[in-house]
């Protein structure tokens, strides 16, 4: 059932090596001989976030021979909720050096590779080319494309998981005769159409289930026991506590992984996802105040309605007494609105009041604004007391 | 039949995570829940009627595409699971290619 390349397998442990695996050595599924095949295993990691973090680190108990690391991103205190590799400590950090130090740390034994780099095209195949297996970390539909396709192409599995809120996803795509992420889902949703986006928030433990479910699938490729999950997929409700499984079939006619496939390089995946290079973000086509000068202007006495689309919880958090119609909202509730009022309208960053913004002036309202950059900037350059979150 | 509503869609269902409609056809299955909920509609299907490409229908655990699409039959102990596509803590709006 493995698939691994064949790998020149270390001749044995040493004491130290035999004392830390102990745990494993008597289990007759492991043992001397399934150790030593962990030991010369090469995995890739696609991220060392909120699915990479509970991965790695079980990888590294488990005493992969050699862990990479793809991902360019630094510590922030908005990830310690759930990207348990990074300590408070580590914030500011490149990720790379903040996940190298705590594999380290579990198990000096792991060789960590370190690949500091957004994964592309360009780089995918060359960097997967010394791995024996790619798991998905990622976030976004153009990578999970990406690596998916050069999963494929380079002949790697791809054990793959994914989360959204509390509900999460884990398969393994890729190998010789099961299904890839194309069979799956041919498509990528076209963006803007998938509700929700950063501001929607994520169970902070749902990533350590599904990341270690993906740790599971990947140390039982190596050992080649069990029964991976390949041509099915498990779905997890983390709320209602429930797995389900249902059956991932392999497409004949996939234009990646079938039988006569019309994908053979990879491609550019934004232009896949819908994304034509850098959008010009929504912001910058309609009309901006910046926070410095709706203080101004409220604190002269001027009559201007704030109008705060984002969500209950989040008026919680903080607020500029502004008037809650979340989003999703608005098109009902547009008949609140006085359109003969100066209207200034913001949420947590900028973005969805954009949205907001956009819709109120095809709807007719020529006196709204939107304000740059939201709360976020209002706390950064006018009233630090209010808690950015 | 049940239908599942996943995380995504559930603020287009009343918040719900399950919706009850009697049906005969999957196809039927899913006109009764978009008659309830309009919102849903254009988060299922494109504008030519055509099912989203991005999101997959499951009678109990088979893929309709396998079976017979939308006019696959159903009873009324049948759970049909809507599973759209996820990417992570996050969707399109980040243009980063890694971390979760």
């Amino acid at each position: 059932m493995a698939t691994i390349a064949e790998n020149v397998q270390p001749v044995t442990l040493s004491n130290e090596e035999v004392l830390r695996y102990s745990r494993h050595l008597i289990m007759p599924e492991v043992g001397m001989e399934g150790q030593l095949k962990l030991k010369a295993a090469k995995v890739l990691c696609i991220g060392a976030g909120g699915l990479g973090s509970p991965l790695a680190m079980y990888l590294a108990a488990a005493g992969v021979g050699t862990l990479g690391i793809v991902d360019f991103d630094v510590v922030d205190f908005t990830n310690l909720q759930r990207q348990i590799i990074h300590s408070t400590d580590d914030v500011g950090r490149k990720k790379l050096d903040s996940a190298e130090e705590s594999i380290r740390g579990i198990n000096p034994f792991v060789e960590v590779r370190k690949f500091e780099t957004r994964l592309s095209s360009e780089n995918a195949l060359a960097i997967f080319r010394d791995f024996d297996i790619i798991v998905d970390g990622t976030d976004n539909f153009p990578t999970r494309y990406l690596v998916n396709d050069a999963c494929v192409l380079s002949g790697k599995p791809n054990v793959y998981g994914s989360i959204f809120r509390f509900e999460g996803q884990a398969s393994v795509l890729a190998t010789k005769d099961g299904p890839c992420y194309r069979c799956w889902y041919p498509e990528p949703p076209p963006p803007g159409l998938v509700p929700s986006c950063a501001e929607g928030g994520v169970l902070g433990i749902l990533p350590g289930l599904v990341g270690v479910i993906q740790a599971t699938e990947t140390v039982k490729l190596i050992l080649g026991k069990g029964e991976a999950l390949i041509g099915r997929v498990l779905l997890v409700d983390a709320l209602a506590m429930k797995f389900r499984q249902l059956k991932l079939k392999k497409n004949p006619d996939c234009p990646v992984c079938g039988a006569h496939p019309t994908v053979t390089k990879l491609i550019d995946y934004q232009q896949f996802c819908g994304i034509r290079g850098e959008e010009a973000p929504v912001s910058n086509q309609v009309p901006e105040i910046q926070p410095e000068e709706l203080k101004q202007r409220l604190d002269a006495g001027e009559d201007i309605f704030i109008l705060d689309v984002r969500e209950p919880h989040e008026f919680q958090i903080c607020n500029l007494n502004g008037y809650l119609i979340p989003l999703g909202d608005l098109p009902k509730r547009v008949h609140e609105l006085d359109s003969s009022r100066e209207i200034v309208a913001h949420c947590r960053s900028g973005v969805r009041s954009a949205k907001a913004v956009a819709f109120l002036r095809q709807a007719g309202f020529q006196k709204v604004k939107n304000l740059a950059g939201g709360v976020l900037a209002w706390s950064d350059r006018v009233d630090p007391k209010m808690p950015k979150y | 039949m049940k239908i599942l509503i996943p995380t995504p869609l559930r603020q287009y269902a009343a918040k719900k995570d399950t919706v009850d409609v009697p049906a005969k056809t999957v196809g039927e299955a899913l006109s009764g829940l978009t008659l309830q909920y309009s919102d849903l509609r254009r988060h299922l299907y494109t504008d030519d009627g055509k099912l989203r490409a991005f999101v997959n229908l499951y009678l109990n655990d088979e893929d309709i595409r396998y079976l017979q699409k939308e006019n696959t039959p159903v009873q009324d102990s049948d759970t049909l699971s809507i599973v759209p596509s996820i990417a992570g803590g996050c969707c399109c709006c980040r243009r980063s290619a890694v971390g979760s």
